[in-house]
């Protein structure tokens, strides 16, 4: 499989009030298209950073980031909020979902900024909603939901518009075991069925057991990868 | 229209907040409505006053009366072409509330010195038959259910019978209309003959003459003309247009523009603060909801327009809402005002108002939206 991420050399630098301090030193990574990667690694040892990067959050100071064919070390961040729109799924440890729109709007925000019309968006809202076994709750607002249900819709909302990898950042750390464990099958089977190429920071090694590949980071460097036990 | 809902969810997040902001500026365009709409209204009839009209008043106030024999002499002014007299009678209907603008006049001559009002010819010639007769506005007749043939009794403020009664009874036998302004059909014009024959004082005198000139390039010329006709006599005069003449007596209750500006100067001041207050709070309090827009993919000046929209959407629509209510509330001034209906252009500069307090309060909240950092933003 040809990588979908290709990071080389990346350095970023944070600045803290006048201290300046180096997060990612010189890291290079590759990630196939349709993997399953979880990154692990002691707080503060750069997962959050790197997936911002990867992600198209966030640029280095430093080196080149390849995603979906795009370097994205070169794009604008008008450019970038584009490339995420129609590339990158993000799913949060807290849901972030909007608290004043129902579960149905809050996974159509995506496709606001696309052509759809609302036919369009309706109907994949609903499709997203099934997929994630919801179809019941898109009246409901996220107070209305449990965790994992409000989880659930958060994936709703990173796959509706179908793209090419998502991006999960603690998706399980609110969760109960039986809870997390529902939100990491439904995960692996968006990798294995639809064949999303999934990035997850995690500090859960059960979490990551459900990844196809495990990636260690510590003090900002890849230290060492290995095979998952799925 | 497909960021309405997202943008329309927004503005009520918090709704107590929202309704309690809402409700000041739906107050203050309420206020801006009314005291706006009586100001234009005020110019509006300003603006619609006969260039062929002079007035011609005592020197000292317009509350001192003119002899009425200088009734004659102004007929004589070269370029004079009628003249028709006036007297503030100050009356009110069974209740002190109800306030009837009502004049004593000659008739033929009036209406034809104010050819916009219409009055039948045989009305005409039944208020010249009739000594206690009197012409009324059909609004005016409308309001208290008047009709031809009615018996009608007025009280007046001022003007006391040779019996000390200041109750008046006049006979209905007419009703004008008039058609370009229906604010001015709620006077009643009664007989001067029957008015300076039965009052107890300030026998042949009348308040103030309305001339019609022949030219109005000539209105200058014949006002001073009249002038000087009355110079060093006990009664000097002072002619002026109709529209010098209203403007001079909307100037005695004040420089109503004036004090409209100041007072919603200071209502808009205040609301500026209260409006730009809940814009700047609810961004900060959404911050993080914020940078999960952009991650999606919203782009920073597609932040900055939705935050500007929400600015809008609550100033707008609490503005028109306040301006609605002024609009119903606008015709309970006719009576004390004689305005009928508030002016299609103060609900269009209630907008231009509305959109500019939306953009000053809005402007700031949506930059910051728009400057968002969505890493700093989501580490919190």
């Amino acid at each position: 499989m040809p990588a979908i991420v290709s990071l080389r050399d990346v350095v970023k630098t944070y600045t803290r009030g006048k201290q300046k301090v180096e997060v990612l030193h010189h890291l290079s990574l590759e990630i196939p298209q349709g993997d399953f990667v979880a990154l692990m690694g002691p707080s503060g040892s750069g997962k959050t950073t790197l997936l911002n990067l990867i992600g198209g959050l966030d640029r280095p100071t430093q080196g080149e980031v390849t995603v979906a064919g795009e370097r994205l070390d070169r794009l604008g961040s008008g450019q970038l909020a584009k490339w995420r729109a129609r590339h990158v799924g993000f799913v949060f440890q807290f849901y972030n979902l909007m608290p004043m729109l129902s579960a149905e709007r809050n996974v159509e925000l995506p496709l606001l900024l696309t052509h759809l019309n609302k036919a369009q968006r309706r109907q994949n809202v609903a499709a997203a909603l099934a997929v994630v076994g919801l179809s019941d709750r898109a009246k409901h607002k996220p107070a209305e939901l449990s965790g994992g249900q409000a989880q659930r819709v958060a994936i709703a909302r990173a796959l509706v518009a179908d793209p090419t990898l998502l991006v999960c950042d603690e998706p399980t750390g609110d969760l109960d075991r039986a809870t997390a464990d529902d939100i990491l099958h439904l995960l692996q089977a968006l990798n294995r069925t639809h064949g999303k190429t999934i990035v997850m920071v995690t500090h859960d090694q059960k979490a990551a057991d459900f990844a196809s590949h495990v990636l260690h980071l510590d003090k900002g460097q890849l230290v060492e990868g290995q095979t998952a036990a799925a | 229209m497909k960021y309405l809902p997202l943008v329309w969810a927004a503005l009520w997040r918090r709704k107590v907040r929202s309704l309690f902001t809402l409700l000041s500026i739906v107050v203050a365009f309420l206020l801006f409505g009314m005291l706006q709409g009586v100001n234009a209204a005020f110019s509006q009839a300003i603006e619609r006053s006969n260039v062929n009209r002079l007035i011609v008043a005592n020197s000292i106030s317009f509350t001192e009366s003119l002899p009425y024999a200088y009734m004659a002499q102004i007929e004589a002014v070269p370029g004079v072409a009628r003249v028709a007299h006036l007297s503030w009678f100050g009356t009110y209907y069974q209740d002190p509330k109800n306030f009837v603008f009502s004049f004593p006049a000659e008739a033929e001559r009036m209406f034809a010195v104010y050819p916009e009002f219409k009055l039948p010819a045989d009305q005409l010639q039944a208020l010249a038959r009739t000594r206690t007769g009197a012409v009324v506005g059909a609004d005016l007749a409308r309001k208290y259910g008047w009709k031809i043939g009615d018996r009608v009794p007025l009280h007046s403020t001022i003007w006391t019978k040779a019996d000390g009664s200041s109750d008046w009874t006049f006979d209905i036998v007419g009703l004008y209309q008039s058609p370009g302004d229906r604010a001015q059909e709620s006077a009643f014009y009664f007989n001067y003959a029957y008015f300076d024959e039965a009052r107890s004082f300030g026998k042949g005198k009348v308040g103030w003459y309305v001339v019609q000139v022949a030219d109005p390039q000539r209105s200058a010329q014949v006002a001073a003309a009249i002038d000087r006709l009355f110079a060093n006599s006990p009664d000097e005069t002072k002619t002026q247009t109709e529209k010098e003449f209203q403007q001079a007596f909307l100037k005695q209750i004040g420089d109503i523009s004036y004090i409209v500006s100041r007072i919603l100067f200071a209502v808009f001041f205040a609301l500026l603060f209260a409006t730009g207050n809940t814009m700047m709070q609810s961004v900060r309090e959404r911050v993080p909801e914020l940078a999960v827009m952009k991650t999606l993919g919203f782009s920073d000046t597609g932040m900055l327009a939705l935050v500007l929209a929400e600015s809008v959407l609550l100033c707008l629509f609490a503005a028109l809402a306040g301006l609605a209510a002024a609009d119903l509330l606008f015709p309970l001034l006719k009576d004390t005002l004689g305005v009928v209906r508030m002016p299609l252009r103060v609900i269009a500069q209630g907008g231009a108002v509305a959109l500019l307090l939306a953009l000053v309060t809005g402007l700031l909240p949506a930059w910051r939206a728009r400057r968002l950092d969505i890493v700093e933003a989501l580490r919190g």
